[in-house]
């Protein structure tokens, strides 16, 4: 874990913050600082990888795949407004300073869009149903789980472990693909999207109750799985059974001893989960064909137009690693035990 | 070195009560009597004899041919005109195509470990050992990888490249983006055995016995880390499956007429009003396939978990 990892030569890396690092808000201050530090590097190296990548493609993305091709002027027009008649290094900073800009640069599969207004089209979708999504993992994965805990080697504890064993095997398309099959054509229930229809069909109503299953069960699972374990861990702690001998009810036990602890390495999964529900978007907008930035990011993989595919890449990774980064932080104060280092 | 002989003649009782097992025989015990994980065995085992076999099946003709074309019969529903499956939207025997599909499936499975394990070894195992300055920058370069989302990796890679020709060299790509992306946690995990098993007493005295350092990493590091390393590799198969899949149900992975099953999945699903099986049989193909590693994963944890054995 990124805590734990965290360098221990203070100041090394940051030495301005070094008379900061007598108090606690000051250790934070620094921890936070490196954190948003290391992100810089780490987004960097995103776009190195998949700029030079996009650039090992074979042919230019102006070939017409059979008929007529482009005159020898036009594409030396095209490559000029598109900057591609530059240097490969020239075009790659110049790339950097646009996406510090938020430009992302124009796509190449719509003609005169750029690449920030096709992600700006999308990303209500996206947000929607990844946040509907995260809302739902936490309180049924938590829920589940302590239920299994606080059940153990019953009827519950096998059937909700059962469920998440298979929940956690069966890929995402794979579930929104059955549960149409179950749910859209079987039994007529649900709009199961619009996947035959203009993508223009889908709203924000019904539709979005299969893929926010969809997109959710495995986390579900994986969050049942893991607070199963650590409330086991908790049931057997001595304040637990301290609390128990004082005689409290249930429900406080339950809530304010043993909950509240064994929630503690369920946040640290918090981060990877945000970052399953980012790629699961690629998947669960393309079974349901839901317009959002997912599913842009596998048309454009499929004309291969590299100026969107370099963006979608570029803004899920900065997605990503901000999720991961408010997680490690949020750990630090639900753990006092966090070493801040 | 020889043991003292006992003074007296009379041969003496050394109480051996049970037969001794080693590490790798206790495991297997241990794994034998996990019925999910004998399970999941038993079914990547069946998997294995369908891939190989199912061409010799196709040549005495006891399943049609996979590509061939049944015009008459589209979208057949399971047990119409000899489809005991069904056919899909071009009249081809779903039950060949599933058949033919576990190949591709299993292939990328166990191929992409056989990539990621030297990659992992080579770089957990330096970081580890050497420690210092080379474990923090190999460490820093795998914390970078690591934030690389997988599946947009995959996707771009495969973008990028998609060679035509046998089924063989167009997953090349794909082998190797999902190796490039999967090689972090085995070269962390690496990373932590080494570290872990280094202070312990037995390699100290080895290394006061003069052990060489190549020495000491293949004989005692490595054979003390292969538990987990195996549990590791195990759980990548499913992961590999499944990006596969993804793969070739987002049409950008093999290219038809080559049956895999995320394909399938995908032609069954666009005409899942017409005939709804077509998209099922795949679809739960791909989903007990990967159950069935992670059944064995968790079987060969629990069985490989030296804190777990009596």
């Amino acid at each position: 874990m990124a805590v734990i990892e965290g360098r221990p030569r203070r100041g090394a890396l940051l030495p301005w913050f070094g008379a900061l690092s007598g108090t606690r808000g000051g250790a934070l201050a620094i921890f936070v600082g490196r954190r948003i530090l290391w992100m810089i590097p780490i987004v960097f190296f995103v776009i190195v990888i998949t700029f030079f990548l996009m650039h090992q493609a074979a042919g230019s993305p102006w070939d017409r795949t059979g008929g007529r091709q482009l005159s020898q002027s036009v594409i030396d027009n095209l490559n000029a407004k598109y900057g591609l008649d530059k240097p490969e290094w020239q075009q790659f900073l110049i790339y950097v300073w646009d996406v510090i800009h938020f430009d992302f640069g124009l796509s190449y599969q719509y003609e005169g869009k750029s690449v920030t207004s096709l992600l700006g089209e999308g990303w209500r979708y996206t947000a929607v149903i990844g946040g509907l999504a995260f809302l739902l993992i936490v309180p049924v994965g938590v829920g589940l789980g302590v239920l299994a805990a606080l059940r153990q080697n019953t009827r519950v504890d096998y059937a909700t472990m059962g469920f998440a064993t298979i929940a956690a095997s069966f890929p995402n398309f794979v579930v929104g693909v059955l549960m149409v099959v179950v749910l859209s054509v079987t039994m007529y229930k649900l709009t199961g999207g619009s996947f035959f229809l203009p993508s223009s069909d889908f709203a924000l109503d019904d539709h979005l109750i299969m893929p926010v299953i969809t997109l959710s069960l495995l986390p579900i699972a994986y969050t049942a799985r893991l607070t199963r374990a650590s409330t086991l861990d908790t049931i057997r702690q001595d304040y637990v059974r301290t609390a128990w001998a004082k005689g409290l009810s249930e429900r406080l036990v339950v809530i304010k001893h043993i909950l509240k602890n064994s929630l503690i390495p369920v946040v640290t999964t918090l981060g990877p989960t945000f970052a399953f529900l980012v790629t699961g978007s690629v998947i669960v907008e393309t079974v349901f064909n839901i317009p959002g930035i997912g599913r842009a990011f596998v048309v454009a993989v499929e004309s291969r137009d590299y100026p969107m595919i370099l963006g979608t890449t570029v803004l899920f990774s900065v997605v990503i690693a901000v999720a991961n980064l408010i997680v490690d932080v949020a750990y630090v104060f639900i753990d006092p035990r966090v070493r801040l280092t | 070195m020889a043991l003292a002989q006992p003074a007296v003649d009379q041969p003496i009782d050394w109480e051996v009560a049970e037969k001794q097992v080693g590490l790798w025989g206790d495991a297997w015990q241990r794994f034998r009597r996990n019925r999910l994980a004998v399970l999941g065995g038993v079914l990547v085992l069946f998997l294995l004899l369908v891939a190989v076999l199912s061409p010799l099946l196709v040549h005495f003709g006891l399943i049609q041919d996979p590509y061939h074309q049944d015009v008459a019969n589209i979208e057949a529903t399971p047990g119409m005109a000899g489809h005991p499956l069904g056919s899909d939207e071009l009249g081809r025997d779903t039950l060949a195509r599933l058949m033919y599909g576990s190949q591709i499936s299993l292939t990328v499975g166990l191929l992409v470990q056989a990539i990621i394990f030297p990659i992992g070894l080579a770089i957990g195992l330096t970081a580890g050992y050497a420690g210092g300055r080379i474990d923090n920058l190999l460490m820093r370069f795998t914390d970078i990888w690591y934030a690389f989302p997988d599946l947009l990796f995959v996707l771009v890679v495969v973008s990028v490249w998609h060679p035509s020709g046998s089924p063989f060299f167009q997953l090349l790509p794909i082998f190797g983006a999902i190796a490039l992306v999967n090689w972090v946690g085995l070269a962390r995990l690496i990373r932590g055995q080494v570290l872990s098993i280094k202070e312990k007493e037995f390699i100290e005295a080895a290394r006061s016995s003069g052990s060489a350092p190549i020495k000491l990493v293949l004989k005692h590091l490595l054979p003390n880390s292969l538990g987990p390393i195996i549990v590791t590799l195990t759980f990548g198969i499913p992961q590999a499956i499944f990006l596969e899949a993804v793969l070739s149900f987002l049409g950008v992975g093999i290219q038809p007429p080559t049956p895999t099953w995320g394909q399938m999945v995908f032609d069954g699903y666009e005409a899942v009003y017409a005939n709804p099986t077509s998209a099922v049989f795949p679809a739960l193909a791909i989903g007990c396939t990967l159950l069935a590693f992670s059944f064995i994963g968790d079987g060969l944890r629990d069985a490989l978990d030296p804190r777990m054995r009596r």
